[in-house]
């Protein structure tokens, strides 16, 4: 699909159109939406309105009733969530949300500012669930429900990644993603789900991960990884698959093993393992950490996981360790408990190199990557060398699950500050918790959406671009697979020579590790700082 | 619904309130009607109707954790955690909450984003709607306890220091309250940016104005009858005083300007409860804001949680033994 010119589309008309939003016709743009499921990957998981549509179509073949099942199912949902129905009655429109959304800043269309997105549906909630917005409608902001109203929703609800940027900004906490969560739940009920999210539930269902990598194709690609690493080590790494009694479960995004940023951060992973002795297996049922169930409906991210407690249970591990993703976390650490708790066949986890107990996940026994590496940093326990990651000048780009449903900030940036001698923040106001989305995150990194994807990367890439410029930064390090898979085309289109890397690539790259041969390239096959004449 | 019916709809029922008091009073001579049955009413719409809205709110559950975290975690004990903006704890919990509530800690944070050419983005902090806001909320607090000096006899101690505080400046006869100014200075400039602002206008609803209107008006009136048509004090006294001992009694010469301001406020209060005014209220119960975020550490519990359709490993394993037999991944059946 063609693209236009950064200059060009970088031309932003934040301008609103004269007529009012409600008067304002949706027009669904080619380039700014992913194509509808597929019938077989609705089929897989048991979705409702299994059929062949197209969004392109005028006819989206909803069922004879879709109405009522929109509102009830609205209505079900303001009764069990709190949030949700809070978030629909308080907000002021104050405005504070308009100009943080990425795709607003990337794209200006009004109805991408987080206030408005979330009015789509307030004015819907307004007309048939408020005696105001009953009597007076459209006076009390309130709107029918039709089938072009409904594809607006569907238009923008897909139109948000569902970072939360907007609700650490809103004096009230309102969290656009909350609402744009449940809208695709609503939507799910009409079968209108995108094809780049239904096709991976469907696979994650049936294969245990997302890519539909079956056992043997993940063992064979693992294999790979080794004699990989044999050649550039000189070390034969272990690993191993469904091992009962291992100690400890790893479970990683399955990207990891399919997209070729996402493969030198496992090799990172696997490095690491193998130096500490680590008594660890990864397993094929659940060769997935990643959760675009949780993209389509609540009960459907509960679905996927499920097989992550139960493995761990049938392995028999004493605690699971998780690799580097970011909605994976937003999952893992805000969900999981509460689905699939109390974990009481599990152990609180113990690092067993360092013995530090990590006391933040006793209760769902899950830990993060990098709190165990940079645990193992801070005692000294792995030799590291940064001067091998000379030739990378690095900024570390928070991801929006990581950083603001979870507020895991310094930890990788301690693992990079030891296994990297030059590092450098884009600006405060774009990091951390102010962090931008990649533009490509809740399942949204399809091809058929770039436009979009690119829009909503500017904020992303201008702040990258800025210390490109400023210190040359070169390497943009992450912990989201997503960011590895999405961020690399989105970097090339804004700011061009800027490598997207894992945080366990550096980290591998900068391992020690006993009996290793004499390294003359990093884990990439590229040569280490001074070692580029051999 | 277009700005120009939005603004004029918002105007003229303001417009239209102040009409239906003075013809009421003046002109129909329903004193009693608009000195007390409508403000007895009004006051127990708003109180029950705020107690029907948290209620309301508070028997939806809270079925996941979801707080939205500003800052470091509590992870491993030589990180330092921020304790405020990602708080782990009741305690931090409370303090956000305060900071939040009190201070409006999350407008605190607001930029304003502005492309450049290049393309590049700055961003700039922007506080003007936060002191706006602060200014507003304050203001109108002090005023309202002011107004208990209309309630109490003697007037409460503490309503003298704000009335003594509030006139600091000692100018004007009577003597100018900085509330005053500083209230409608506010809500002026509410009301200013969201007209000039196009983005602001753009996501205006009637819900929007009415309010600004209404308050408008109610500080207006109450500024007329202060500083510039002097109405019978002693007179208003004696029918507020009447209000709260439930003696109502309707002084003859308070003067229109009075009833007017009266039905304006009695509106605010009676239309609080059904409006985005809520907010009030229901900032206390967001669940970003309001539950610590120890989701790891200790379990959540959703009262509606429900067990759901998975896909087992020994359906996985029936269906891929013999490719993972072949690659020499364990298997249960053999």
């Amino acid at each position: 699909m063609s693209v236009q010119k950064p200059e060009e589309l970088s031309k932003i008309d934040y301008k609103p159109p004269k007529t009012s939003w409600m008067d304002t016709p949706t027009v669904i743009k080619k380039g700014m939406f992913c194509w509808g499921a597929k019938e077989k990957s609705l089929k897989a998981t048991g979705m409702p309105n299994v059929r062949a549509w197209s969004v392109a179509d005028e006819d989206w073949k909803l069922p004879e009733n879709w109405k009522e099942i929109f509102l009830e199912g609205l209505k079900e949902r303001l009764s069990k969530y709190r949030s949700f129905q809070l978030f629909l009655d308080i907000c002021v429109r104050c405005g504070a949300c308009a100009d943080k959304c990425h795709f607003f800043i990337g794209g200006g269309d009004p109805k991408n500012m987080p206030v408005l997105r979330a009015e789509l549906l307030r004015s819907i909630y307004r007309k048939y669930f408020t005696t105001p917005g009953k009597i007076l409608g459209k006076i009390a902001g309130g709107r029918e429900l039709d089938v072009s109203v409904l594809k607006e929703l569907w238009y923008y609800t897909y139109q948000c990644t569902e970072c939360r940027r907007c609700s650490l900004f809103c004096p009230y906490g309102i969290d656009t993603a909350e609402v744009t969560i449940l809208v695709r739940e609503l939507i799910n009920l009409l079968g209108l789900n995108i094809e780049w999210i239904a096709g991976p539930v469907a696979n994650c269902w049936r294969t245990g991960n997302h890519m539909g990598l079956l056992p043997h194709t993940l063992k064979d690609t693992v294999d790979s990884f080794q004699e990989e690493l044999k050649n550039l080590t000189g070390i034969n790494v272990n690993c191993s698959f469904n091992r009962k009694g291992a100690e400890i479960l790893f479970v990683n995004p399955s990207g990891e093993y399919f997209d070729p940023n996402g493969n030198i951060t496992f090799m990172g992973y696997m490095v690491l393992f193998h130096e500490l002795g680590l008594d660890v297996t990864l397993s094929t049922y659940t060769s997935e950490g990643g959760n675009f169930g949780f993209f389509t409906s609540n009960e459907m991210a509960k679905r996927l996981h499920s097989k992550i407690y139960a493995e761990a249970k049938r392995l028999k591990v004493k605690w699971i360790l998780g690799g580097e993703c970011g909605h994976m976390w937003r999952v893992w650490h805000q969900y999981h408990n509460t689905w699939f708790g109390p974990v009481d066949f599990l152990e609180e986890p113990v690092s067993p190199i360092t013995g530090t107990k990590f006391e933040n996940a006793k209760s769902n026994k899950i830990v993060h990557i990098c709190e165990f590496t940079s645990d193992l940093i801070k005692h000294g326990k792995i030799k590291l060398d940064p001067g091998r990651n000379d030739n990378y000048i690095v900024t570390f780009h928070d991801s929006c699950n990581v950083s603001r449903g979870m507020g895991m900030l310094e930890e990788p940036r301690y693992i990079i500050k030891n296994v990297c001698n030059n590092f450098y923040e884009m600006p405060a106001n774009t990091i951390r918790e102010n962090t931008f989305c990649c533009g490509s995150g809740s399942g949204l990194n399809a091809s058929e959406n770039m436009e979009m994807r690119l829009r909503g990367a500017l904020p992303r890439a201008n702040a990258l671009k800025y210390v490109r410029e400023k210190f040359g930064v070169n390497t943009l390090a992450n912990i989201c697979q997503i960011d590895r898979a999405a961020l690399q085309s989105l970097a090339d289109y804004w700011v061009p020579g800027v490598a997207i890397r894992g945080v366990h690539e550096l980290v591998g790259n900068a391992l020690v590790m006993k009996g290793e041969k004499d390294r003359t390239t990093d884990l990439r096959g590229d040569p280490l700082p001074g070692k580029e004449a051999q | 619904m277009s700005f120009g019916l939005s603004f004029w709809i918002s105007l003229l029922a303001v417009a239209g309130l102040v009409l239906v008091a003075y013809v009421g009073v003046e002109a129909a001579h329903l004193g009693y009607l608009f000195g007390v049955i409508i403000p007895y009413a009004a006051f127990a719409i708003f109180v029950l109707g705020i107690i029907y809205r948290v209620l309301f709110w508070a028997a939806r559950p809270v079925p996941f954790r979801i707080p939205t975290t500003a800052g470091q975690q509590k992870s491993l004990p030589w990180i330092k955690q921020n304790k405020i903006d990602n708080p782990s704890s009741a305690l931090g919990v409370a303090v956000r909450m305060a900071f939040e509530v009190l201070l409006f800690r999350s407008l605190f944070r607001n930029t304003r984003s502005e492309l450049q050419s290049g393309p590049r983005l700055a961003y700039a902090s922007s506080k003007w709607l936060w002191i706006a806001a602060l200014a507003f909320h304050y203001s109108f607090l002090i005023i309202l306890l002011r107004h208990l000096r209309l309630f109490t006899e003697p007037v409460l101690p503490l309503v003298k220091s704000l009335e003594t505080l509030d006139a600091f400046f000692q100018v004007g006869a009577p003597l100018l309250y900085l509330t005053d100014i500083v209230l409608i200075g506010a809500v002026t400039y509410l009301f200013l940016r969201r007209v000039l602002i196009p983005m602001m206008r753009y996501i205006s609803l009637p819900a929007d104005y009415f309010p600004l209107f209404l308050i408008l008006g109610i500080g207006i009136s109450g500024v007329l009858m202060r500083y510039f048509f002097k109405v019978d004090v002693i007179g208003i006294k004696e029918l507020t005083m009447g209000l709260i001992s439930f003696n109502p009694v309707i002084p003859e010469g308070i003067g229109v300007l009075f009833y007017i301001h009266l039905f304006l406020v009695s509106t605010l209060f009676a239309y609080f409860p059904f409006s985005k005014l809520t907010h009030m209220t229901g900032v206390f119960l967001s669940p970003t804001r309001n539950i610590a975020n120890n989701n790891r550490a200790e379990q959540h519990v959703n009262p509606w949680n429900y067990p759901v359709k998975v896909h087992t490993y020994e359906e996985y394993e029936e269906e891929f033994k013999e490719f993972m037999k072949d690659a020499g991944i364990p298997v249960e059946k053999e």
